[in-house]
């Protein structure tokens, strides 16, 4: 197991944009149009961070023309290029699966 | 050169491609192995090599094991197989050659034979996916069961091979045409796309693929 351990390490990135669950962040990220490399943001709050490893990730809500919408990105993908913390609220809980039944106003986080 | 190599299941992970996609892995670690005897023709009526893996100490062995290492003055080894081959391909070895994961660098399949997880009794809706019968409307103690399982009187017996509830895994299992992801022959590990047969820990024995490979 230890020998697994290792292995992933050289997978990871060196260095984590520090971010959590609460924080209106913007992802950016890597995109490949046909031929072209641009970098498109992505910006919500993150409502979940889950797993370790390789396989640790993270959700972004929005709300994007009245529809809300949701991504989830793997921390440690080479196409995520940074994260950029807009703001950071004060959360008592570690998912805030509760956003999504909340609009507008009721929606809002209390700033840190 | 040699075709095959025994090795010890490690674990899934997965990891990221040079384009961002996470790709499913099972890392191995394989080898080396040692060339332990030949098998030849002339003496054994078959040719092929038998290899050993994993190095243990020697009170771990029964005596007449310890035998055969003290008479190939070589560190005993836990697993012990043999491996088929034309005599031409016994010959490029010498007793106490060392097989690595090199000899798959650039090979891009391998097939990997493994024991499955050992899944006890099992009925025949596991088993097998028989969709059993209706969970309701006056179905009485018959949900997971077979069903009918032949005729009458012609031909008044069961045909064999009838899928019938049994053991379940616990089998040996081949998977055909594995991926190679990575070969790192300093550290002996391998990494396969997806999974592999057995629980971590498990040994495999892993051989250039039969029929992708070829050409």
């Amino acid at each position: 197991m230890r020998a697994l351990y290792d292995i992933e390490k050289k997978y990871l990135k060196e260095k984590v944009d520090p971010f959590r669950v609460g924080d209106t962040v913007r992802v950016h990220l890597r995109v490949i149009e046909g031929e072209k490399e641009r970098v498109q943001v992505f910006q919500g709050v993150v409502i979940r961070r889950k797993g370790k490893g390789p396989t640790e990730n993270f959700t972004v809500r929005k709300i994007s023309y009245g529809i809300g919408v949701e991504r989830i990105f793997p921390v440690h993908s080479p196409r995520v290029e940074k994260v950029e913390v807009v703001r950071s609220a004060r959360v008592r809980r570690a998912k805030l699966y509760f956003l999504r039944k909340l609009r507008g106003k009721a929606a809002r986080l209390k700033e840190a | 050169m040699s075709r095959a190599i025994l090795g010890k299941k490690l674990g899934m992970t997965r990891i990221f491609d040079e384009s961002g996609n996470q790709i499913p892995v099972t890392v191995l670690q394989a080898g080396p192995c040692k060339v332990l005897q030949k098998r030849t023709p002339a003496k054994h009526k078959y040719s092929a090599i038998q290899i050993g893996f994993e190095t243990v100490p020697s009170k771990k062995l029964n005596k007449p094991a310890k035998g055969i290492f003290e008479k190939l003055a070589l560190k005993p080894q836990k697993y012990l197989r043999e491996i088929r081959m034309t005599p031409d391909e016994v010959n490029e070895y010498k007793i106490g050659d060392d097989i690595t994961v090199s000899i798959f660098e650039g090979v891009e399949f391998v097939d990997v034979i493994g024991t499955s997880k050992g899944k006890g009794y099992q009925g025949v809706v596991k088993k097998y996916g028989f969709a059993g019968n209706t969970k309701t409307r006056g179905t009485h103690e018959v949900r997971r069961h077979p069903g009918s399982i032949g005729n009458c009187e012609w031909p008044g017996k069961v045909f064999k091979g009838r899928r019938l509830p049994g053991q379940m895994g616990n089998k040996r299992i081949t998977t055909q045409n594995v991926r190679i992801v990575k070969v790192d022959a300093e550290q002996n590990l391998i990494m396969l796309k997806g999974s592999v047969p057995g629980a971590r820990g498990g040994l495999v024995m892993l051989q250039k693929a039969l029929k992708k490979n070829k050409k």
